[in-house]
């Protein structure tokens, strides 16, 4: 069983996060960047596949050069190889265009199952599998709370409001999985040590035959035109309960005229 | 005028169209006249045509086949792609559900487009207001290729009803076999709630990690029951076993943005704030009174929250 891990590096979402002024992208450079949290949890789900029916996971992340903190990190956990696409021409690129470079890569590479984390902490999209499917034509399995692969099936439980509804597809599929699916493992020491020495494979936008003018902030189908902080709310009021918190806080909501 | 795709959002356990369709259509009319799109099994139009025609459709396309929902995501992008083809509408507009968004991305790639996801306003320009970051950074987007496709983020946008016609066309359904990748075999409920949807609900009462157990969110209930709201629950709670997951509000859970919400015994990590932050109004209650979700409150209290919450549960049962 090939199995192949969609990772992203991004900002981390517990510390400040910008967008770069000179061009409206997420500022990557500056920011304290890791990898993506839900991706950790494909990783696992990958990992526990692998123990299961053999084969090999290796991980594949498109971004720049720094990006290969969150593969090492990957690596760590126990993922056997690596692909980096890394290309200057990439920057800014709209989902619609890393779908064409993520499909371009898979293409390149022997999988049975891909996997990748349901959502990304920086744009939030939750649409690369429903992308990276409708390129490849291969079935989409999405926002998993369990994964069974048995027969060349894929069965997932897709997490839905106060319920899930159950999916099955053939072989090769996609599937991404949210924080629900399992609990992913620390890096062991040995595990860390490991990593340092597993093959990365950098490859560029010609490795892809992908022309780097269909990529990039140029030509993306999408574009931020401006950004602005959010404006500060006014002052609240904050009261202290002397017993009489109850009392106050049901005032405040009759004077919005809410009870 | 211009004509703006507006794919439905159905709601087979009330019957009608959900709210957020209703907000869509709103949201469409800032770029022309909109027309619904009904894709879902057979009879699935007969009980939302009217409501859909109440808020604005001048035509209702019908697309109906059991194979739609009997496949994920693919069918229905399909037959948008083929309306989107035959009329060349000015723009389509999807509710933003996890659905939604898989439809719009698929749809984007069959037309070449572009798509903007969970806009919360769309402005007669084409240009798109989006909220990044955790709610800390207002962005303005544009879609610069093809026909523009967005998802409207629930309760961004008020629904206003404007009569229209509401002239039913057919739409053929051939879905192709490529589009029947992945069979939905069953939909499994297991949490029936009378309270409202979470990210539709104009009240919203979360608990976090203060609310101390599972039992204890009784206290949480009695408070979204007394104001007719959803309850949600932090990462914390979650986390911690007092609240299902399909609750959680915040960074890998639910965003919404109700009237008012109220966060009880929630400290306000930037992972809470992400999911709950455009709310109009923020109450809080918590007993740490340098808690950061005293910052976003326009109204907190410091103070024990098992004495606060079921005090002023009785006080506003008492005022009905």
């Amino acid at each position: 069983m090939n199995i192949v891990v969609l990772v992203k590096q991004v900002p981390d979402s517990g510390s400040e996060r910008k967008l770069d002024p000179s061009d409206n992208t997420v500022a990557r450079a500056t920011a304290d960047n890791v990898i993506n949290e839900m991706d950790e949890y494909a990783i696992e789900e990958a990992l526990t596949v692998k123990e299961a029916h053999g084969g090999e996971v290796t991980i594949l992340t498109v971004g720049p050069d720094t990006a290969t903190d969150a593969i090492r990190k990957a690596l760590s956990m126990g993922a056997d190889k690596a692909v980096h696409v890394s290309d200057p021409a990439i920057h800014g690129s709209c989902a619609v265009q890393t779908s064409a470079v993520i499909a371009a890569a898979l293409s390149q590479l022997e999988y049975d199952l891909v996997l990748c984390g349901a959502e990304a902490t920086d744009a939030q999209l939750s649409v690369m599998p429903a992308l990276v499917a409708e390129r490849l034509g291969i079935p989409q399995l999405s926002g998993a709370r369990k994964l069974t692969v048995e027969g060349g099936v894929a069965k997932v439980e897709r997490q839905t409001d106060g319920g899930y509804w159950q999916l099955e597809a053939p072989l090769p599929a996609i599937v991404s999985t949210w924080d629900t699916i399992n609990e992913p493992r620390y890096p062991s020491f040995k595990g860390i040590m490991a990593a340092k020495k597993k093959p990365v494979q950098t490859l560029t936008l010609a490795d892809l035959g992908i022309d780097p003018g269909t990529v990039g902030l140029a030509t993306a189908t999408s574009k931020v035109v401006d950004f602005a902080g959010r404006p500060p709310k006014g002052e609240g009021v904050k009261v202290t309960d002397e017993g009489d918190g109850a009392e106050k806080l049901v005032g405040y909501l009759a004077a919005q005229k809410i009870v | 005028m211009a004509e703006v795709l507006v794919l439905v959002e159905l709601n087979p356990a009330a019957g009608g169209p959900r709210k957020t369709t209703l907000e869509a259509l709103t949201a469409a009319r800032a770029l022309g006249e909109p027309s619904a799109v009904v894709i879902g099994a057979p009879g699935a139009a007969a009980g939302v045509k009217d409501a859909l025609a109440e808020y604005g459709a001048a035509k209702v396309y019908v697309a109906e086949s059991p194979e739609v929902e009997e496949y994920l995501v693919a069918p229905k992008a399909e037959v948008l792609a083929q309306l989107v083809a035959s009329v060349s509408p000015a723009a389509v507009v999807i509710p933003s559900s996890p659905e939604g968004k898989e439809i719009a991305g698929r749809l984007a790639i069959k037309t070449g487009s572009g798509f903007l996801t969970d806009v919360t306003e769309i402005h007669p320009d084409g240009t798109a207001t989006q909220v990044a970051f955790a709610g800390a950074t207002i962005v303005h987007s544009q879609v610069t290729v093809g026909t523009p496709i967005y998802t409207l983020r629930g309760n961004s946008v008020t629904p206003e009803p404007a009569p229209a016609a509401g002239t039913e066309e057919t739409v053929q359904v051939q879905v192709s076999d490529a589009a029947k990748a992945t069979r939905v075999t069953d939909r499994v409920v297991e949490q029936k709630s009378s309270r409202p949807e979470l990210t539709e609900a104009s009240i919203v009462v979360s608990g976090g990690r203060g609310v101390a157990s599972a039992e204890n969110f009784a206290v949480i209930e009695g408070l979204a029951d007394s104001l007719g709201a959803a309850v949600g629950a932090s990462r914390a709670a979650v986390d911690s076993g007092f609240y299902p997951h399909s609750f959680q509000v915040g960074q890998t859970g639910k965003t919404v943005s109700p009237q008012l919400y109220i966060a009880v015994g929630i400290s306000g990590a930037i992972q809470h704030r992400a999911g709950m932050q455009t709310s109009k109004t923020i109450v809080a209650v918590n007993k740490d009174p340098e808690a950061p979700i005293f910052e976003l409150a326009d109204f907190g209290v410091v103070g024990d929250l098992n004495t606060v919450v079921p005090a002023a549960t009785e006080q506003i049962t008492a005022r009905k």
